[in-house]
């Protein structure tokens, strides 16, 4: 008897590993205040960079985006991207064009030639955008959450098309710790309710599930959500969500290497990768539910 | 007095005591540095942790810290090999006390000033002493190759049936002379850029660094260091299980020359790394390759030898198949030690293999935190796994007899291979599972890799347990340890 309830308990514990995740089981609807169409302005000067807080200087003003960009937002661009014909869609992706990188042959670089490249994967259902053939819109409860499963090729192409870029590394880390070397944006530690991070125990986290999900714009910003009560988490110069979410894809393109790289860390790790000289990288192809961006101009 | 006296001289002077004393503070250390990371920090114990023993954790300083909790245990771990491979070696008393004296003091000043200078500010006169830790660690190992040397005419191979030269010279005491050398020699590839990066405790992860295609030397350096160390751990616990269960023979004699070479080879490839790269891998493929087959040699004696044994318990002389499985499983200490070694190669050497044919698939284009998980996976599963064969032997030196000897070796067995195997499918989920999608199947891994890892480590605190009893009483096994050799079955002439 012992055996049959060992056994039974090992095929219920291998079988809850197959249990299929519903990726549009309901989230919880907040809307947080902040705007998304908001930009900060990071002066001119000196900071600290890295872990290990070396002096480093951005000799010009410029603005980043407050939050990432929403899901709303990247639909919107679609719609118009698509009108213009500045994107396509092909094979279930929306694709669009890339002058493409010089080639340095460097150890494990991949040659990233003219052509078109993916923007987003229009059948993955972890997209949370819908499109109904002509128009794309985002989904219902997802629309003020930061735009995910975009590539760097789409990150780019969003900003480019707006008039904007994509931040450089230094420019999103100068943004995030401002100029006296905090770890985090708000400061040295951090809380479950600073961030969304992994099994942060958040309003939109089912770890039995779905696992860690994003949170909408802005969502740390002090405000009690049904009694959830969020820490006002924006860095000094007022940005929300450079630590944790979703990783944010930067513009620098290096020599030797095909990867592009992304800061912030994401939902789906410990707290220390939330640290703002952490970087994680991809192939720009690359989408995940756990990516988005935001620009600078 | 003479009662507290006597148990100083066992804990302390006598080679079981020393490795119980290595094996506690391993457990300790383990236990309480356990809390601060993985399920422990999810679960919130981190927090009640860090307040109540009032640690200063800055945010910059987290890979330093763990590089000195690493190398702490790393400096115990090596303090038990050598504990192990001074009983187990012809050498002099002297020699032995000398060397088993010297490391440790070299590791308890290591972990009791490189841990408190790491996790409760930086006090640096604590740091100068965890240094000079180290240094005692590295000139016991000096002292250690000094009294191998394999050329000495006081050390000849009496017994045919072990490797040796025509001159007699015996191959297995010159394989841990070249591990020992070799170690020495890597550990100054850490040391250089350690007292560069270190000073100003500007140290990095070198899975940080994996996709930077141009690193400075010393970069290359800690990369070769790191690889090469943990090699040499694994090779030098293959020896001292060989030794353990009298490997002697044709395949002996075959392997003792394939570890010796096999060693080196290794250990050159991951010193080339510094100046060339490109072809260091090529080297190291190859000095793995004859150091894994002399690993290979050495189990295939061990598994005949246990079979012969099993049978003979039962008064067979040939079994049919089942029989013979079932002699082979019937000791877990000894057959664990070498299955753990064949288990490595699913785990570690296989997963390694595999992502390097699928180059192209893998790592140039998954994300490299994905390409991390396999890294530090890959290492964490190594060191665990040369752990337990380590400590499945000292189980057996602790004279684990009847069905306590078969639940503890069992227990480390399947709960570690469960832990392991856990670890495995979850670096390597990106192959079954999307990240959306991911959850369900992370939550299996890591629960039973929790389970798995947590029973050893009960399994070990009931073994530390006894022993920590065992010390109250009068006649206790401790008194049979004080004075007991380890089992050195080489024949030599003295």
């Amino acid at each position: 008897m012992k055996k049959l309830v060992l056994i039974a308990a090992a095929i219920a514990l291998a079988l809850s590993a197959c249990t299929p995740v519903d990726l549009d089981a309901p989230v919880p609807s907040y809307d947080t205040g902040v705007d998304p169409q908001a930009w900060a302005t990071i002066p001119a000067g000196e900071f600290l960079w890295g872990q290990f807080d070396e002096t480093q200087t951005i000799d010009y003003d410029y603005q980043m985006m407050v939050t990432n960009v929403t899901n709303a937002q990247y639909a919107r661009f679609l719609n118009e991207a698509l009108a213009e014909y500045a994107a396509k869609v092909e094979n279930n992706q929306i694709i669009g064009f890339y002058p493409g990188d010089t080639f340095h042959n460097g150890r494990h670089e991949e040659r990233i030639d003219p052509g078109d490249y993916i923007y987003i994967p229009m059948d993955d259902p972890a997209l949370r955008l819908s499109f109904d053939g002509t128009t794309f819109a985002a989904k219902e409860d997802y629309a003020n959450h930061p735009m995910s499963m975009v590539s760097w090729f789409g990150a780019k192409a969003y900003c480019d098309f707006y008039g904007y870029r994509l931040p450089t590394e230094m420019e999103w880390e100068k943004a995030a710790r401002g100029t006296d070397g905090r770890p985090y944006p708000w400061g040295e530690g951090i809380a479950r309710n600073n961030a969304n991070f992994y099994s942060s125990h958040d309003p939109f986290e089912d770890m039995r599930s779905a696992g860690s999900r994003t949170t909408p714009a802005g969502f740390y910003n002090g405000q009690v959500y049904e009694g959830y009560v969020t820490i006002d988490s924006k860095s000094p110069y007022g940005l929300y969500d450079m630590a944790g979410n979703v990783w944010q894809w930067t513009a620098d393109v290096y020599e030797e290497q095909h990867y592009r790289y992304m800061r912030g860390g994401s939902k789906d790790l410990y707290e220390n990768d939330l640290r703002a000289w952490v970087s994680n990288n991809a192939t720009p192809t690359y989408t995940s539910p756990g990516t988005g961006f935001r620009c600078v101009r | 007095m003479s009662r507290l006296t006597q148990r100083f001289n066992y804990l302390f002077r006598s080679t079981k005591g020393l490795i119980l004393v290595a094996i506690a503070l391993i457990g300790l250390t383990s236990a309480f540095f356990g809390m601060l990371s993985g399920p422990m920090a999810e679960w919130g114990v981190r927090d009640v942790v860090v307040r109540l023993f009032n640690m200063d954790l800055v945010e910059a300083e987290r890979e330093g810290r763990l590089i000195i909790l690493y190398h702490t245990i790393a400096m115990v771990v090596v303090a038990i090999e050598t504990y192990m491979i001074t009983g187990l070696i012809p050498m002099t008393q002297k020699q032995q006390t000398t060397i088993n004296a010297t490391i440790t003091a070299g590791y308890m000043l290591a972990v009791l000033f490189g841990l408190p200078f790491a996790y409760w500010g930086h006090n640096w006169a604590f740091h100068g002493l965890y240094v000079s830790g180290l240094v005692l660690v590295f000139f016991a190992g000096i002292m250690l190759a000094v009294a191998l040397w394999p050329w000495s005419k006081a050390y000849r191979v009496k017994s045919p049936e072990y490797a040796h030269t025509r001159g007699g010279m015996d191959l297995e005491r010159a394989a841990f002379f070249t591990m020992t050398i070799t170690t020495l020699t890597s550990a100054i590839f850490g040391a250089v850029p350690g007292s560069y990066f270190g000073n100003g405790f500007q140290v990095f992860l070198a899975e940080n660094t994996i996709r930077d295609p141009i690193k400075p030397a010393l970069d290359l350096s800690i990369i070769g260091h790191l690889h090469i160390m943990l090699a040499l751990i694994a090779i030098a616990a293959t020896l001292i299980v060989g030794r353990w269960l009298d490997f002697k023979g044709r395949l002996h004699k075959l392997a003792m020359p394939f570890m010796i070479f096999g060693s080196f080879i290794l250990a050159l490839g991951t010193w080339l790394v510094v100046p060339f790269e490109s072809i260091a891998h090529w080297v190291i493929y190859g000095g793995s390759t004859v150091a894994m087959l002399a690993a290979l040699f050495m189990v295939i004696f061990a598994w005949d030898k246990l079979i012969k044994e099993g049978l003979a318990e039962k008064g067979l002389k040939k079994g049919n198949f089942f029989q013979r499985v079932a002699a082979l499983v019937h000791d877990p200490l000894k057959f664990g030690a070498t299955w753990q070694m064949v288990f490595m190669n699913f785990t570690v050497s296989g997963v390694g293999i595999f992502v390097a044919v699928k180059l192209d698939e893998i790592f140039r284009v998954w994300p490299w935190r994905d390409e991390r998980y396999i890294l530090t996976g890959h290492w964490h599963i190594l060191s665990a796994l040369t752990a337990t064969i380590l400590l499945l032997y000292y189980a057996d030196l602790a004279g684990l007899k009847g069905k306590v000897r078969k639940w503890f070796g069992w227990g480390i067995i399947v709960m570690s291979d469960l832990a392991f195997g856990a670890v495995t499918i979850f670096e390597m989920k990106r192959f079954f599972v999307d990240e959306a999608t991911q959850q369900p199947l992370i939550n299996l891994t890591m629960l039973l890799a929790d389970i798995g890892l947590g029973t050893v480590l009960l399994l070990l605190a009931v073994l530390l347990a006894w022993r920590f009893v065992d010390l109250f009483k009068k006649k206790g096994r401790w008194t049979e340890e004080i004075n007991e050799r380890l089992d050195s079955t080489a024949e030599v002439t003295q």
